[in-house]
């Protein structure tokens, strides 16, 4: 009696269930699934159990098309697997090895099912490779998709997070940048700026770009923008900490008449107390040290 | 990219800008555009909504919410029968002004979107499309 | 019609803003402002925007216009209180208003004006007493 590949697949699947889990969970274990801690074996031995159990179904209700509804719920934990992975730091060939290593047990439970039957086998092979490599395809696009979404989180972590704006005196603030400044970034950094000016309802803001090594023509733009900004509400700023290849950028764009600008956060802290009506004074030397003497 | 939802509004007096404006408002915050975005592309609403009174003698705006991919955005669309522009790089430099205003209508709302596009014939009308994206 | 009230309080006039403006409202609070500067002698006039949303290129305009006029009648414009997306985007819109002063509230915007008052009187005692004394 001939049977076509899907049928064979699903009989083997089924009947085999039990067998092909345990040279599965093998072969994940002698590959090195384990080697790195990342993973417990109780936990891989869940993952692969619940796996294989949702193919048997997959393939019994739906056939060998992954793209239907019969495989929905096997999508699914395979994303869910491969975004925690993805999240846990594995790589790429660890996640889909997992899956991959699944086709060795496979083939051979077709070969024992179907004996001398080499036609049979090789159509049952071809079926099993059709579905999993559909399903391999599945979980490096969610590995990928996850490891973009880790890359944009942080990208606006780094943002939101490398820049605080801090309170220097009452009505002065400073914004010590640090780092290469994107265009995106100076964005998000001036926003954060001006919100503080109302918050803590300076008069003056220091931008401090003493650890920027360099400006482009954007960034300097930006940062000009948020002075006049700045402005606008009622606050002066002065920038502090200009390097001498930055103090070109900007005298290139024309900048140096509008801005005020000093060459260490000190003394620029030193103009913004002035300006606010103070001044810093020395103490005298106090009495009990003069009649030592 | 989708249109998900779409919204017409008519420019006729002075008060369907500010109507103008605050539809457009309704559809960014929607759009899940950022407070300073939102205040940006309702400004640049403010000015080509003026523009399609002040020089189109009146005419419409189309507001669309818009989807593409998981980004989103807010498109308005600005049409007028009027007189047209004969020359819209001149209309696109800053402070040129036929209408004694200060010239940063156009040019303003170009800067204040992230896609700005004009066409305009004479004595048919004008089309100005923007899109500001979340 | 509607208005934007007026309160005088020394030699001062204040303004603040709490509708949507539309440009109507904004010309005649231009007129009046004028009017009232020059019937009472105003010495400053404070424009407070808190509450405004956004300022296009025409309320730009309109305050760029109080404050030469104001300044022609001797007078100074102290506009307070602007959001920081309302400045980022009149930035962006190539409105930077520098012929206004600003101030973050209506208090450091008032200190302004105060300070001007006095400055005025002191020049304004001296120059009494040098006519007294010829």
């Amino acid at each position: 009696m001939a049977m076509d590949g899907t049928e064979v697949l699903i009989k083997t699947v089924t009947r085999e269930e039990a067998a092909i889990l345990d040279a599965w969970v093998a072969l994940l274990k002698a590959g090195g699934a384990l080697q790195t801690g990342r993973i417990r074996e109780a936990e891989l031995q869940t993952q692969a159990k619940s796996v294989l159990g949702q193919l048997g179904q997959a393939l019994a209700s739906g056939g060998t098309d992954t793209t239907t509804d019969a495989y929905a719920s096997l999508r699914e934990s395979l994303a869910d697997i491969s975004r925690s992975r993805a999240i846990q730091g594995f790589t790429p060939t660890d996640t889909i090895s997992f899956l991959f290593s699944l086709k060795e047990p496979i083939f051979d439970a077709l070969s024992r099912a179907s004996g001398t039957d080499a036609a049979q086998v090789a159509a049952g092979i071809w079926s099993a490779s059709k579905v999993l490599d559909q399903l391999g395809l599945h979980t490096m696009e969610v590995f990928q998709q996850s490891r973009e979404e880790v890359i944009g989180r942080q990208s606006e972590e780094i943002a939101e997070l490398s820049t605080p704006v801090v309170r220097l005196w009452d009505g002065i603030l400073a914004l010590p940048l640090i780092g290469t400044l994107d265009s995106a970034r100076t964005g998000v950094v001036m926003e954060n700026l001006l919100q503080a000016i109302v918050d803590e309802e300076a008069e003056i803001a220091i931008i401090d770009i003493t650890g920027v090594p360099t400006v482009d023509t954007l960034v300097a733009q930006h940062l000009l923008k948020a002075i006049a900004a700045a402005r606008l509400m009622g606050a002066d700023c002065i920038v502090s900490g200009i390097r001498p290849q930055i103090a070109q950028t900007m005298v290139h764009l024309g900048v140096e008449l509008n801005v005020i600008s000093k060459s260490t956060l000190a003394d620029a802290f030193a103009l913004a107390l002035r300006r606010t009506g103070r001044s810093v004074v020395r103490k005298a030397p106090s009495a009990p040290d003069e009649s030592r003497r | 990219m989708a249109v998900t939802r779409t919204e017409r509004k008519s420019i006729h007096t002075g008060d369907d800008v500010v109507r103008v404006r605050q539809a457009v408002r309704t559809f960014a915050v929607e759009a899940g555009l950022g407070l300073v975005d939102q205040t940006k592309i309702v400004t640049a609403a403010s000015e080509l909504a003026r523009n399609t009174l002040d020089y189109g003698g009146g005419g419409e705006v189309r507001i669309e919410l818009l989807q593409e991919g998981r980004r989103r955005g807010v498109r308005l669309t600005f049409e007028d029968e009027g007189p047209g522009i004969p020359d819209i790089g001149l209309a696109l430099t800053d402070h040129y002004t036929t209408g004694g205003g200060l010239g940063l209508g156009l040019s303003g709302a170009k800067r204040l979107s992230n896609e700005f596009h004009l066409e305009s014939t004479v004595g048919i009308g004008t089309r100005v499309v923007i899109a500001r994206w979340k | 019609m509607d208005r934007i009230p007026i309160l005088k309080l020394g030699g001062a006039l204040i303004v603040t803003i709490q509708v949507d403006m539309h440009d109507r409202l904004a010309v005649a609070l231009e007129e009046d402002l004028t009017a009232m500067i020059s019937r009472t002698g105003a010495r400053g006039v404070l424009i407070e925007i808190s509450a405004l949303e956004i300022v296009d290129s025409f309320i730009g305009r309109m305050l760029d216009n109080i404050a030469s006029v104001s300044r022609v009648l001797d007078a100074e414009t102290v506009v307070v209180g602007m959001r920081p997306a309302v400045a980022i985007t009149l930035v962006e819109l190539g409105l930077t208003l520098s012929g206004i002063k600003t101030a973050l509230n209506v208090e450091r915007g008032m200190a302004i004006i105060q300070a001007r008052l006095d400055e005025d009187d002191a020049e304004g005692l001296r120059s009494a007493r040098g006519r007294y004394e010829d």
